[in-house]
Order: C-alpha cells, then structure tokens, then sequence
C-alpha cells in the first residue's frame, strides 16, 4: 500500500487490463430493440462472485441481464487451483491418496475410491470382500452426508434457514461416525489401496444402524417442509428444465442427468466394488426441471440408507485389506516376530510400491455424477500423472444452457441445484 | 468392453475408412481397449466411434510423456451407454507443435476440458471457441503440468508485495 500524497500511475496493470477485456458471447444484436412503450433496453453485465454466499464456493459468475432475464453466462474458475494434481506426481502411491480426498472436499471418500480403484487395477490386487463392503458402506455414508449439505445450502439459497441447521445436525452423526472408524471427521484417508485401513471397531455396527433407523424419518420430515412450501415449490418447479440429450452432450451425469430421466448410474451399469450384491432403485425424474433435481436427490438418501443396511446385514467375515505384502502394510503386531514383516513395512513406508507401467482410466459413481481417475504409471513408486475427471467440472458447462432466458433468481436455484462443489473443479 | 479381438476389428474398420495410418497401434492393457490415432484424423475417428455407438464423451485429460516423444497426449474417454462398453483414443504431439483440432463443436463437453488441457500442458486446439486458460491465471506463464515444469520458486502475493509481484494494481 502506497502511503496517501505518493504520486502513482493510475494505470491499470496488464493482468487487470486483460482480465476486463473478456469478450462476452454476441449479445449486441438484442440492444436496440424497442419494447411496448418505445423505450431501449440496454443490457447490464453483473459480477457475481466470486464470494458470494449463493456461489456454493469461489465461483465467479459474469452475467448478461436484459432487466432480470439471464442472456449469457460465462462461469469463471480458478480461484482455489492448488495443483493437487501436480503434487500428486511428487509422492508414491499410497500418499496420494490424503491429496486427492482433499478435491472435492464434501466427498473425499469417493475421491478416494476412484484413485484406489485405478491403481488396483494397475497393479492387479483384489480386494477382499469385507473390504468391499466397508467401502460401499462408507461411500453411501458419504454420499448422504455430501446430499446434506448440498440440501441445506441450496434450501439457504432459496431463502429457508431452518433445514440448513436440520441437515447439518445429520451431517454430524456421519462425521461422528467416520470419526469414530477412521479417527479423523473428513478427509479421513481411510481407503488404502487393496481395501480400507483398519477394520470397523466394535458397537461401530450398532451406531450405523442407530443412524439408519434415524435418518429416513429425518429425510421424510424435510421432504415434509419443503414439498409444502409454497416459497420452495414456485422456485423450482418447471424452473430451468433441460432435456436429456442436451445433458449428455454436455457431458452431465448424476442426479442431474436422471432428473431429466435418463436412469444412468454407474452403481447399477458398471459395477464396482460389489455393488452388484444388493437391491436398490435409481430415482430418475420426469421434465428435468430444478424441483426434478431437488427430488432425485432426497429419493438417493433413502436408497442409500437401504444400500448400508444391507451391507451391514450381508457383511462377510475375513481380512479388510489384501493379504498381498507388496502392496498393503503388514499388521502391527507381526513386526515384533516377523523379520520378512519388518522388511516389507521399511520398503512400503520409505519407498512405498512400485507399480506397472501403463495408463488406465478408473470411473465411479460420485454424489455428483460420473468422477473418473485417470493414473499413468511408469513403472516407479510415484504416479507419472494422476487427473481427476471431476463431475462438478464438466456439469458447470450446463449452466449456462440451463439458466439463459430465465430470471436471475431462477439462476441462484439452478445454481444451487447443480450442487458445484468448487474444490472439485478447480482441483 | 470391447475384447481384443473387438478392438482388432475396430481399428480395422477405421483404418479401411480413414486410411491405413489413421489407427497407429492398438493397446489393450487390463481389460480396456485404447485406439491410438494419428491427430490429423481426431475429428472423423471420434465421428466414426460415435456412430459405431460410443455417443458419450466422458472425459478428455491431458498427459505428458516425458521424456519419451512426441511428449503431449491427449486422451478421450469414449463411452457406449447402452452396451456400458467403453473405448480409449490417444493421440500424441510434440511440444514444438502442439497442435490438435478441437472436437468441441461436435462434442459440447469438450470445451472446459480442452481449456484445461491448454492451460496445464500447451495444447493448442483448432477451432475451439474460446480458448483461454481455465484454471492458472490469464497472465500465468509456462504449463504446469508439464512434466519438466519444477515446483515451487513463484513468490506468493500477500497484501504487502502485491505490487511487486503483479504490479500496479
């Protein structure tokens, strides 16, 4: 800061210079134009963002407006870039892992999960099925909690308070769990590669299901106060409705694309990590409108709270992570007794695992749509590339077909119903 | 997925309809298929695979081989819905000429994704719309992601040396 009297250059710098030069989208031909009592409309370009509370994160909007009606939008991301992707190329396999959980921050399970999976199938180990089904019970875990707060945000969006602090009071019973088998509320690296990190301590069985009997009567009580709310429902219904075709042209998967009824869900397409072994439905919409979305939705935590009792139920007996020493930590006590044991924790800690060399491209089904790693390997102990192909990235491309032509406040709604999570995309 | 027998015939048909060097070689590493194309034929190969019923666009990342050449990849994961059957295409340049024709006018997704790929590794697209830095700033130099690009040594800007390190403000 330059002291006041000092004499400086009112000259804007180069970066600010270029920043406000870009160009919008042809609007120019919509100026000019008369309305009914022959005045001219002059178009307005509005800021939005990057802070700003209905943003969901540091998301930087530029708006066109005709008076209240969105003509253009151009979303402009960057501002939480932290090269996780270039620091994940610094580190052997096994600590990449906390690094890629920190993305998309609301669901770092999943993150977990896609990275795991890719590097499993490069170095071909198999993951118990205990270890299986202690991941699908802490994905769906998570895939309800990241639905909470995707819930109660976009509800403050939308100008009710109240659910925001109900949703969050559920959230807290799932950190708590998470706590509770991992010891850590978020990012709690709990997936290893070749299964997860410890197995589940006792009465954490108990607690899970305390939470299950607890959380359909909750998801029932706000569908109970939103589905009657007159406010809620003129802001969403028949709001900012986009057809299927348009969605995955654009590449947008997840509860978005099946709002507009299009039934795709890795879970049941492709599956992975022995999801094929329990019953569940996919909740899909009918017009694709917002209130499609908000439904889809709150339908995916009863289902998910269905898929966790039944893992629960089934829950085999059996090791949690691979048996294969090359790849997963010996268990603590055999490094008093075993030398083999004590060689393999010193080569796994300080070097960690080598893996074949070779490229593949790992997808799964995130609370937000299809999340796909692509890790590329050369043969060393540290990943040559490791990319997150993130659904809040690649969806945010559908606001603005979404939102064009509608009113601004419809556009908050959309927003929020997109659920960005700017973690993911900026990465 | 397609076998490799499958990935065999695929190539074949595009190599009969795009020229004997548009597929130059084939790969099939656990359980995937990956076409590996020549870059000039990008658009009609991915065209071709469309009608052949991989219609979805599922991602398209960058990657850099260093120190093997031609260093840049870029990769488009194909995906067929209805069958669930997903297929690879990679293409390689040089950091001399890295330039690719842009799919975004046929495949919409593409757009943010190839930004980032000219953002984080130089890939110049063809054609594409707006083709600017998505995630570094605008006046950021170099290509991140890069393999040769080191880590570390940028001042971070903080109230007090703002003005030294992006100038007046």
């Amino acid at each position: 800061m330059s002291p006041p009297g000092a004499t400086e250059p009112p000259a804007l710098s180069e970066y600010r210079q270029r920043e406000q030069s870009i160009t919008l989208a042809p609007v120019g031909e919509q100026l000019g134009e008369r309305d009914a009592r022959g005045n001219t409309q002059e178009l307005l370009t509005l800021n939005f963002g990057p802070h700003h509370p209905a943003t969901h994160g540091v998301l930087r909007l530029l708006v066109t407006l005709q008076g209240e009606v969105v003509r253009d939008i151009k979303p402009i991301i960057g501002y939480v870039h932290t090269g996780i992707e270039k620091t994940a190329e610094d580190k052997a396999y096994w600590k990449v892992i906390p690094v890629v959980e920190r993305m998309d921050y609301l669901s770092y399970y999943f993150n977990a999960m896609a990275f795991c999976g890719a590097v499993e199938r490069l170095v071909e180990v198999e993951v118990p099925k205990r270890g299986q089904y202690l991941r699908v019970i802490h994905l769906e875990l998570n895939r309800i909690a990241s639905h909470l707060i995707w819930l109660g945000t976009s509800a403050l969006d939308l100008g009710a308070v109240s659910i925001f602090l109900y949703c969050l009071r559920e959230r807290e019973l799932i950190l708590d769990l998470f706590e509770m088998s991992s010891g850590a509320r978020m990012h709690t690296r709990y997936f290893q590669v070749g299964g997860v990190i410890e197995d589940i301590p006792s009465g954490w069985e108990r607690k899970v299901r305390e939470f299950l009997k607890i959380m359909p009567e909750r998801a029932d009580e706000y569908g109970a106060i939103l589905n009657s709310n007159e406010i809620v429902l003129q802001r969403l219904r028949g709001t900012c409705p986009l057809d299927a075709e348009t969605l995955l042209a654009l590449g947008v998967t997840g509860p978005l694309l099946r709002a507009a009824g299009n039934p795709w869900d890795l879970r049941k397409a492709d599956p992975y990590s022995s999801y094929e072994d329990f019953k569940f439905k996919i909740p899909i919409g009918t017009v694709g409108d917002n209130y499609d979305r908000f439904a889809v939705r709150l339908a995916e935590i009863y289902e998910s709270v269905h898929i966790i009792e039944q893992a629960l139920d089934g829950l085999p007996e059996g090791p949690h992570i691979t048996e294969d020493r090359k790849v997963a930590l010996p268990p603590r006590h055999e490094l008093a007794t075993s030398m083999e044991a004590l060689i393999h924790h010193f080569k796994l800690v300080t070097e960690g695992f080598r893996v074949p060399p070779g490229e593949v491209y790992n997808p799964i089904e995130s609370p937000r749509g299809e999340l796909g790693c692509y890790v590329r390997s050369d043969g060393s102990s540290k990943p040559a590339r490791v990319h997150m192909r993130d659904p809040s990235f690649v969806n945010l491309q559908a606001l603005g077909p979404m939102a064009k032509g509608s009113y601004i406040a419809d556009m908050i709604a959309t927003t929020a119903m997109l659920d960005p999570i700017l973690g993911g995309i900026d990465r | 997925m397609p076998d490799a027998t499958g990935l065999e015939l695929l190539a074949q048909e595009l190599r009969e309809a795009e020229g004997e060097d548009a597929v130059l070689e084939t790969t099939f590493f656990r359980g995937r298929g990956t076409l590996e194309i020549e870059p000039t034929h990008v658009r009609a190969v991915l065209e071709r695979l469309r009608a052949a019923g991989y219609a979805f666009l599922a991602s398209v990342h960058g990657v850099d081989y260093y120190p093997h050449e031609p260093r840049l990849g870029v990769h488009y994961e194909l995906l067929d819905m209805g069958r669930v059957d997903r297929i690879t295409v990679k293409l390689r340049v040089a950091t001399d000429a890295p330039e690719v024709e842009s799919v975004t006018a046929d495949w919409p997704t593409a757009d943010h994704q190839e930004r980032e790929i000219y953002d984080m590794f130089g890939v110049v697209f063809r054609g594409h719309p707006d083709l600017r830095r998505i995630l570094m700033p605008e006046d950021y130099e170099g290509h991140p992601q890069r393999r040769d690009f080191p880590v570390g040594g940028e001042p971070v800007v903080f109230t007090y040396n703002e003005r030294d390190a992006l100038g007046p403000m």
